[in-house]
């Protein structure tokens, strides 16, 4: 072929598995793009990045009462992204973790307000625990059910749910169960999350969870089932596997869980249900479930680095009177250029003008 | 074929006859229960009823013309099978810039005039939304990522970067950022005379409308025509229904679906803008727009992906947002309203999917990406 031909300038190809420490080099470089890109947001504020970023770190983790509100806010992100990770790998395209969260939250409370000061505490929390799960997982079950009926669009279905179920619940804060000015009364002492290391133990739930995650989607027949169906729907059905079953069996178990972290957030962290029990984690940790390729462990620390973010930039908020939004752009931003980075793992880009095929690897 | 054609010709009058009849009965069944809830005797209901009733259209117009924009957006985006879950955000960044755009012109200029302040909020606003989609662009169609996370990620982005430049300007300004009253009153002028505005019940009813409710009907007729009877808007529907098919009719796949994301985004910003200009009273106000952009996507899937059916349903989404302030029911609480416009959808969405009826269906490659490699 002559070197006047259409050759197009840059040609792709499919990498075959790039060595797993490459390809986490570029997905480290690419949060560095993206904290590039953020320190040019910071410097419109007229603030230089640098003393910004030290703020956000500090802010975070500068001190043990830091650290441990960081990791409360992590709590909520990690348990949903384990929570959305089998769906996800079944390529059923559940972002209803908002109001699986909600009614999971919900459903505790109705316990809570049922049961409290007939029984133990331990009773209690784990009532109000199974009823979050059942309640979750219903809200998830709905959607599902639907799509291996009829087929119907389960993002948009899941999307709707959300706002269904915390519309519901805003009515409940400012109608029959309110205790004052349109908010609920706090939870009683024994029906919120004991403590463990001054951070209520929702965290070892979750941690519990990321291992439970990780054996159930290798190890079990049921994760097995999950990536087939993944991979090829048609292929499932053609082993004989009921889709629709499983479809329902794994979204039940996704709002499951999703409705025991509402449980954690309401009774742990908030000690109150409110309509903002949620507030976005929902939405937040389907990124952090797909940036880490579906993996419990890398859930982790995702979820980590975005409750870092978060915290630190309240604390940017305070010291140099930057607007509290900044921490979305800088999430948003992050998102971004870890979504964009797979590419450049996945796919290798050839350019025209050599014809050893020089590799360009951009970022 | 022929009869074929007259069947469907006739069917559509039949299904006009349907709607004014539902509308008529609609009215009957909302005098009915105003008269239940005041417990007025019949005939002084009427009198009572018809103020309210024109107080509820006028109004469920207003808070319908910004859902109208971002629909419209969102049909076009996803005619080209790329589901934009980031309306929200480029309603948010949308609405942040047009105010931007417009009280910046109001302060540079010595004598701002009207119709280039709308001009000016229009294009700012459309280029912020271009701009958001033109990430989401990329990053899914170019980059190949998932268009699901992408739009999610585009919803945290562009809520931040709204509500960050909001503040910024007042910050800015040291004080809370508006335009002089005489612009503000050109943003929610009536482009009609006002011996029309003044016939009985019509004038108020159809003509008595803010500027940007009669350009969202334009821009929704335009869109329909594109769709539906030019070839380029096949081709782009071929897009959106089969990718595989349209690449091997030679269409460039990337080039629609650039086009239309970027464009329709524009359009939903233009929505965002409309919000903070109209019923915000032209201050930045993120609390009241937040949840427009998700209606927006609800309102695509309720009025199946048609450009003129959004007109009608973005008006009765609009009169649902605001009937809690309108309607106060003993039965119903006020909060459950806020819950109805989704209700709606999730039962649209439902049989839609049983009636698996060809033409009112979400496109068929809706949310999948494209490659010619993975055949």
């Amino acid at each position: 072929m002559g070197e006047k031909t259409k050759t197009p300038l840059i040609r792709l190809a499919k990498r075959d598995g790039l060595n797993p420490s490459a390809a986490w080099g570029i997905r480290l470089a690419s949060i560095l793009v993206a904290l590039l890109l953020g320190s040019l947001v910071i410097l419109i504020t007229g603030n230089n990045p640098f003393e910004a970023y030290g703020i956000i770190v500090n802010g975070a983790l500068g001190s043990e009462v830091f650290v441990r509100q960081t990791i409360k806010n992590a709590i909520p992100l990690l348990g949903c992204a384990i929570a959305i990770a089998p769906c996800f790998k079944m390529r059923f395209w559940n972002i209803g973790a908002e109001g699986q969260i909600t009614a999971g939250a919900l459903a505790a409370t109705f316990i809570m307000r049922q049961m409290v000061g007939k029984v133990p505490s331990v009773v209690l929390l784990l009532a109000m625990g199974l009823a979050a799960a059942i309640g979750g997982g219903i809200w998830g079950l709905i959607p599902a059910f639907f799509k291996a009926k009829w087929n119907t669009n389960e993002t948009l279905f899941t999307l709707m749910m959300n706002y269904i179920i915390i519309g519901v619940v805003s009515w409940l804060q400012i109608g029959p169960w309110t205790a004052n000015q349109g908010r609920m009364a706090q939870f009683d002492e024994a029906a919120c999350l004991p403590k463990v290391m001054n951070i209520h133990c929702g965290w070892i739930i979750v941690l519990v969870l990321v291992v439970f995650m990780f054996i159930y989607m290798k190890y079990s027949k049921h994760g097995y089932e999950i990536s087939v169906i993944g991979d090829s729907e048609n292929t499932a059905r053609y082993a004989g596997m009921n889709v629709g079953y499983i479809m329902m069996r794994t979204m039940f178990l996704s709002g499951a869980i999703c409705g025991i972290v509402g449980f954690i957030v309401a009774s742990g962290a908030n000690n109150t249900l409110s309509a903002e029990v949620a507030n976005g984690v929902g939405f937040t940790s389907i990124t952090v479930a797909w940036l880490s390729q579906l993996n419990p462990f890398v859930m982790i620390a995702i979820s980590m680095m975005l409750a870092v973010l978060e915290k630190g930039t309240s604390s940017l908020n305070t010291w140099l009177a930057v607007p509290a939004s900044v921490s979305d752009i800088i999430i948003g931003l992050l998102l971004f250029c870890m979504l964009g980075c797979e590419f450049f793992i996945n796919y290798k880009l050839i350019f025209r003008s050599s014809h050893n095929g020089k590799e360009g690897e951009a970022k | 074929m022929s009869n074929l054609r007259i069947n469907r010709k006739k069917n559509k009058r039949f299904g006009i006859l349907i709607c004014v009849a539902a509308i008529l009965l609609g009215i009957l069944l909302a005098a009915f229960i105003y008269r239940l809830v005041s417990g007025k005797p019949f005939a002084s209901v009427f009198r009572g009823f018809l103020p309210w009733f024109l107080a509820l259209a006028v109004s469920a117009v207003a808070y319908g013309t910004p859902l109208m924009f971002g629909t419209l957006g969102e049909i076009l985006t996803e005619k080209s099978g790329n589901l934009n879950l980031g309306v929200e955000g480029i309603m948010f960044m949308g609405g942040a810039f047009g105010l931007g755009g417009a009280y910046y012109y109001n302060q540079l200029a010595s004598n701002p005039n009207g119709y280039v302040a709308i001009a000016i909020a229009i294009i700012s606003a459309f280029l912020a939304g271009a701009i958001a989609s033109l990430i989401y662009s990329f990053i899914t169609i170019t980059l190949r990522a998932n268009q699901n996370v992408t739009g999610l990620a585009l919803s945290i982005f562009g809520t931040g970067v709204g509500q960050f430049t909001g503040e910024f300007m007042r910050v800015k300004a040291g004080s809370y950022i508006t335009l002089s009253n005489d612009l503000k009153d050109f943003f929610i002028m009536c482009p009609f005379p006002k011996f029309i505005q003044n016939i009985p019940v019509i004038g108020r009813l159809i003509f008595g409308h803010g500027i940007f409710f009669y350009l969202g009907i334009i821009v929704a007729v335009i869109l329909a025509f594109y769709l539906n009877k030019t070839r380029s808007g096949l081709y782009l529907r071929a897009v959106g229904e089969s990718p595989a098919t349209a690449d091997a009719a030679g269409i460039n796949i990337s080039k629609y679906k650039y086009l239309a994301t970027v464009i329709g985004g524009g359009i939903s910003a233009i929505g965002g803008m409309v919000f903070i200009t109209t019923i915000a009273g032209c201050t930045w106000n993120h609390e009241g727009l937040s949840g427009f952009g998700w209606l927006s996507v609800a309102l695509v899937i309720f009025c199946l992906w048609r450009p003129t059916a959004a007109i009608w349903s973005a008006v009765l989404f609009g009169a649902l947002v605001d009937l809690y302030n309108r309607l106060h029911l003993a039965f119903l609480p006020d909060e459950i309203y806020k819950i109805l416009p989704y209700v709606v959808t999730v039962i649209v969405l439902i049989f839609s999917s049983l009636r698996n009826n060809k033409e009112k269906q979400p496109p068929a490659s809706l949310g999948l990406a494209y490659f010619r490699e993975d055949r």
